[in-house]
């Protein structure tokens, strides 16, 4: 601090320079009041109850009585959702994520090319995501409604198939889920933020690889990739962390059925806090989750190390 | 490069532009444009069939077959969502709420990554990266004693909890946005002012803000949309009808709480048209920002 200060006919001194650095420490910290009281009182505070309560038996109108591990323990051995529902979180995720992160990469190359009306097929594929979940999930029900959607007399006009019963299946719920979960992802925000990567691939990079007789797979391969390693990988990251806590989608279309087969695991935490007042259980929930969650994202990033390209980053 | 080096790399570049060369792009072209039209189409079908149904009188939302086309189009069907006892209220409150909270956001998302962007403290780094580690904190991990605390404060089945929280930060995301946009204006000016004995808040007020309008414009409408569309945390919060927002207030219209007498798709249906059309609207208006303000803040990771 200071020396970019101290131009000609400024007299710096040390007790001066030592001051202004103290007062941009001070309304540093002063601007970042509300974050730190937002940061203590909303997540740091939270998380450590969500450790306590996860040990004890709490329903609210009674105070919290300490068990010890037994909330943990009834998760492993004796709920027999547990499992299932971490089962139908995963297979949703693993299915999804990639789905989603290809769909969106491919639409972003897609605006990417300079095409005239590039404003407007971009407003045309956002859209989607902007419908407010409920909404759409709603849209969907209908959509997908085996005897009178949409869908299902389509397959049955053009192509004379009975369609599936969708939601009200249980093979097909799952399937509709992402299904639907796709049509608001390849254009949503996924796809922006591949836009803004790939808007920062330097254009003479692909001049110079035309010149050599680079194709097009190549070009993509060879340089979209690597460039918008970055990108990918953030997108990968909070699309995983995204769609493990999958819940609005399944409560509103199938209420985590039919027969459990949505049923995931925000959904059952959900049940055990608030419909059956478990509050000690569902914060031993919440704690497993979240371990795991972590564990996820800690891989993810070991991972990187091995893919992910940095442009800027001396070795 | 050297301007030789240049000429030499352009007349290399012309040559593989040939006729043939030219005509294969002006094909390719014409194929990319009817992929992003086709998926344009397929992606538009639900919202012309959502629309076109919320027009069919409701004795022709469950017919069979189906039909696509209303008989009439009944217009009358949003004019009596109005009319419903509740969809007023819900309207009003979400608009209320979701000023609130992004307004909240937008502030002091803004001044967390001003400082986090523009001054040196100790204990930046440490807290910066605390900041970041807490966008992959799923929201079901402080679910449940954040539930408490507003059982606590008594604020259950208020709009407390659906707005004061987010003026407190606004979130990782948003900070992380502002830092990365607030650190590509150069300091120089900052000093420059400092000099004429501007204060901080000046500086941001008069220096950073007026060059920041991007990323204002891109964290505005994304928190706009994520508190307009919020559901979990109204649903546990909120549980009395009138006070509910239009995300449960659609879903609760959905599941009628005794038996009705006529079915209410046709109004569901205009409902979740016309709870989408302010979403649309704003993004229309405010999508060039949006993207280039995601760009400037340089997302790379």
């Amino acid at each position: 601090m200071g020396t970019h200060i101290g131009s000609p006919g400024v007299v710096v001194t040390t007790r001066r320079r030592w001051s202004l650095a103290r007062q941009e420490a001070i309304f540093g910290y002063l601007f970042l009041l509300p974050w730190i009281i937002g940061l203590v009182v909303f997540i740091v505070l939270p998380m450590l109850a969500t450790v306590f309560l996860s040990l004890t038996t709490y329903s609210i109108v009674k105070p919290p009585v300490f068990t010890g591990l037994d909330n943990f323990i009834r998760a492993f051995t004796q709920d027999v959702l547990f499992w299932p529902s971490m089962g139908r979180t995963f297979q949703w995720a693993i299915l999804f994520v990639p789905l989603a992160i290809g769909g969106a990469m491919m639409t972003a190359v897609l605006l990417n090319q300079g095409l005239t009306f590039t404003n407007i097929y971009r407003t045309i594929f956002f859209l989607p995501h902007l419908t407010p979940i409920v909404a759409s999930m709603y849209i969907w029900t209908w959509l997908l409604q085996p005897q009178f959607g949409f869908v299902n007399e389509l397959l049955w006009q053009v192509f004379q198939v009975q369609g599936p019963g969708w939601f009200a299946s249980k093979d097909w719920a799952m399937p509709s889920l992402i299904l639907v979960a796709l049509w608001g992802a390849i254009g949503g925000n996924m796809m922006l933020i591949f836009l803004a990567g790939l808007q920062g691939v330097p254009k003479e990079l692909y001049e110079v690889a035309a010149i050599d007789g680079a194709n097009l797979w190549q070009r993509f391969w060879n340089i979209t990739l690597p460039m918008i390693s970055p990108v990918l990988f953030f997108n990968l990251v909070l699309g995983i962390i995204g769609a493990l806590q999958a819940f609005t989608n399944a409560f509103v279309a199938t209420d985590g059925g039919p027969a459990y087969a949505t049923w995931f695991f925000a959904l059952h935490i959900y049940q055990h806090a608030f419909s059956f007042s478990e509050m000690g259980y569902a914060s031993a929930l919440a704690l497993v989750f979240f371990i795991i969650l972590v564990a996820f994202t800690y891989v993810n990033f070991k991972m990187s190390v091995h893919w992910v390209y940095y442009a800027g980053e001396v070795k | 490069m050297a301007g030789a080096a240049d000429a030499a790399l352009g007349e290399r570049y012309r040559s593989v532009h040939t006729f043939g060369a030219r005509r294969r792009q002006y094909a390719g072209r014409t194929l990319l444009h009817l992929i992003a039209v086709g998926l344009s189409f397929i992606l538009m079908v639900p919202f012309a069939w959502a629309v076109i149904s919320s027009l069919k009188p409701w004795q022709e939302i469950r017919l069979l077959p189906p039909t696509f086309w209303p008989s009439t189009f009944m217009w009358s069907n949003y004019s009596e969502v109005w009319t419903t006892r509740l969809f007023p209220n819900w309207a009003q409150n979400t608009f209320l709420i979701t000023i609130l909270a992004t307004l909240g956001t937008v502030i002091t998302a803004a001044l967390a990554g001003y400082a986090f962007g523009r001054f040196r403290f100790p204990g930046r780094g440490i807290l910066f990266g605390l900041t970041l580690s807490t966008m992959m904190l799923p929201q079901a991990v402080t679910l449940v004693p954040s539930y408490l605390l507003f059982f606590y404060l008594g604020w259950l089945n208020t709009y407390y909890p659906l707005i004061v929280p987010f003026w407190f930060g606004g979130g990782a995301f948003f900070i992380f946005l502002f830092r990365q946009f607030f650190m590509t204006i150069p300091t120089e000016l900052d000093d420059a002012a400092k000099i004429d004995g501007a204060s901080y808040l000046q500086i941001l007020t008069h220096i950073v803000l007026p060059l920041s309008l991007p990323v204002f414009a891109t964290v505005g409408i994304i928190a706009f949309i994520a508190h307009y569309d919020s559901f979990l945390f109204p649903l546990i919060i909120l549980n009395d009808p009138p006070k509910f927002t239009l995300s449960i207030g659609l879903r609760w219209f959905s599941f009628p709480p005794q038996a009705e007498v006529i079915p209410r798709d046709h109004l569901l249906l205009a409902m979740a048209v016309m709870m989408t059309i302010p979403i649309v609207l704003i993004f229309f208006f405010g999508q060039r920002y949006l993207v280039r303000g995601l760009i400037m803040s340089g997302i790379k990771g």
